[in-house]
């Protein structure tokens, strides 16, 4: 295990390096460079110049690349171009954000997948299966401004349960934006719960095909008992994996998501950075967010190792 | 060839395409799956010839009026008519998502293939190369390249086509992994054939379906992908039709005129969810032995 353990550490850490080099190559394709983004058009060279040389934008691309990375690792991510304001207590305002509304929808859509997911199991190809299979892979590809609009339309201006905008205030705490959360943890949810439902149907299938849950059946036991304490406890190992895996996936569903709602999440900032050339900016959010997303693939990986012991040995 | 196999070819084929046929009865899904995309592809390929307007024609004075005769889904901030740009907007998501599946089925394809046939330090340092572009979300990877390059159509088209590669290549890998160690693999090394021989007529037949496939789905996540960057304001730009493009700039206008976001999202959702049906559908036909729902 501690070996299996290193080993995923380790790619996880050289992918970082790659994806880092990757965000801070690709953000060096922009035409015209950052001295003219801030300055503007009609900058004079001299003026150019200067900035330039202040920001050191004349040294060699590998010496900027690890300048950029080692600030980042040390804590010090620079200023936004932008509002001039040091970036890191930015972005980690906004992550708190993104952080609240993906827990909400967490407690939404992973208890309400695993329902449904066993139910369909339960009933295999009968009309509830076919319903609950077909309604979640009509969300699992839905994009999620469609089914915010579609959220809004009935939810916040039809029936006005729930505010139709949650561009509140980014210091909010949680108690004072959870009515602000709920739709927007909805629109996520409704992927995610997709998501969920299938991989517990069909793991919970492929156990209640093995010969000991015929066993624990013909032996008499109450099914009640059978499906919780025989066919859930190995039928869920997919599921948890799912779960972890999509706690990156799901930051990256909220950049469009914060975009409809106007929420004030890590997800609206990069759009914002990208609206206004913010590199600095766009560079610490992207990285936040591969790192998050590694490192709930890594997580995974390791639950499910920890879970599932020929996993463990087999590779 | 043997007398046997000509004459038990021809039955083998049609119970399996009949065994086809009941599976399909089964899943009505996959019907409605199939019947909305084919719909969607007329409306690509004549829809522009019907649209009753220029999909450019503005005319101001008649700006965000509500769904009428003359404008049967009503007309947008501009006072162009929505139905004539969703039919035109039809040909632009389908040519860009299809390209982009494209693109990531073909390059992917060819990964995948010599990948896993090869193995060794290629096929390490390829799939590697792999996870690092996967340990991205495309849709961030998507807007960091699109912010560089500038958004257009043609960029969208390559940024699709570059971040699906690594899925095509995976699952293209699995199976011919799975298949080298297949006796007619043996069979015709042992015979004398060479590497593209083997790869073209033994291995790409067999791997065909799996692509098919996978290639649905690639399809259909494009199209979301698509959208979500149309709607972000980052893909194709105006005074494209594009759909996600349109929800996005109608939502200005959200509370007074619900039609001109409407109609394109609806839209939108209709592909969607014919596409899934139709990729799950295909799973259903073409890769019965394994239906997995993961």
């Amino acid at each position: 295990m501690t070996n299996f353990l290193l080993r995923r550490i380790g790619f996880i850490l050289i992918t970082l390096i790659l994806t880092s080099i990757i965000i801070f190559s690709i953000t060096q394709l922009l035409p015209g460079d950052v001295a003219r983004v801030i300055l503007g058009r009609f900058a004079t060279e001299q003026a150019l110049d200067n900035l330039r040389q202040e920001l050191g934008l004349y040294r060699p691309l590998h010496v900027q690349y690890l300048d950029w990375a080692g600030g980042f690792i040390r804590g010090d991510w620079g200023d936004s171009l932008v509002s001039r304001m040091p970036i890191r207590p930015m972005v980690m305002q906004r992550l708190g954000n993104s952080a609240m509304l993906a827990g909400v929808a967490l407690l939404i859509y992973v208890p309400l997948g695993i329902i449904l997911g066993v139910i369909a199991a339960l009933k295999k190809d009968k009309p509830p299966d076919q319903l609950i299979t077909g309604i979640s892979m009509a969300f699992v590809g839905l994009p999620e401004f469609v089914t915010g609009l579609l959220l809004i339309t009935f939810l916040a201006i039809g029936l006005e349960w729930f505010p139709a905008n949650s561009s509140i205030d980014p210091e909010s705490t949680f108690r004072e934006a959870l009515p602000y959360l709920i739709l927007p943890a909805i629109t996520v949810s409704l992927t995610g719960l997709g998501y969920i439902a299938r991989m517990t149907r069909s793991g919970t299938i492929d156990v209640l095909r093995t010969d000991y849950i015929r066993a624990a059946d013909l032996k008499g036991l109450p099914a009640g008992q059978v499906l919780f304490k025989h066919v859930l406890r190995n039928s869920l190992l997919p599921t948890v994996t799912v779960v972890a895996m999509g706690i990156g996936w799901l930051l990256a569903g909220l950049i469009v998501t914060e975009a409809v709602f106007g929420y004030p999440g890590l997800g609206r900032l990069i759009v914002f950075s990208i609206q206004r050339q913010d590199l600095p900016l766009l560079q610490a959010c992207s990285m936040i967010i591969v790192a998050i997303y590694s490192i709930s693939n890594l997580a995974a990986d390791i639950i499910y190792g920890l879970l599932n012991p020929r996993i463990r040995v087999g590779s | 060839m043997s007398e046997t196999s000509h004459t038990f070819k021809p039955k083998q084929k049609r119970s399996r395409y009949i065994s086809a046929i009941k599976r399909l009865q089964r899943y009505p899904t996959t019907l409605i799956g199939f019947t909305i995309v084919f719909l969607f592809l007329i409306i690509a390929l004549f829809g522009p010839l019907l649209a009753p307007y220029a999909y450019t024609a503005q005319n101001l004075p008649n700006k965000l009026q509500p769904p009428s005769e003359e404008h049967i889904f009503g007309t947008d901030q501009f006072g162009r008519d929505v139905y004539s740009r969703i039919l035109v907007g039809s040909r632009d998501v389908l040519s860009v998502a299809g390209s982009g599946t494209a693109l990531a089925v073909f390059f992917g394809l060819l990964l995948g293939l010599f990948s896993g046939y090869r193995g060794g330090l290629f096929d390490e340092l390829i799939m590697r190369a792999m996870d690092v572009i996967l340990s991205i979300p495309p849709l961030l990877l998507a807007m960091v390249i699109l912010f560089s390059l500038g958004p257009s159509r043609v960029n969208v088209i390559i940024i699709v086509g570059f971040l699906y590669i690594p899925m095509v290549a995976r699952v293209v890998r699995s199976v011919v992994l799975d298949l080298k160690t297949r006796q007619f693999i043996e069979a015709a090394r042992l015979r004398g054939e060479n590497s593209f021989y083997i790869l073209y007529k033994e291995i790409l037949p067999n791997v065909l379906p799996h692509l098919a496939v996978e290639a649905s789905m690639r399809f259909s996540y494009s199209i979301f992908l698509v959208a979500s960057l149309g709607f972000l304001g980052l893909g194709v730009q105006p005074p494209s039709p594009d759909w996600g493009l349109m929800v996005g700039e109608g939502r200005t206008w959200f509370h007074q005129s619900r039609w001109v976001l409407f109609f394109p999202a609806g839209a939108i959702a209709l592909l969607v969810v014919g596409v899934g049906f139709m990729s799950d559908g295909l799973r259903r036909i073409l890769l019965p032995g394994g239906v997995s729902d993961a």
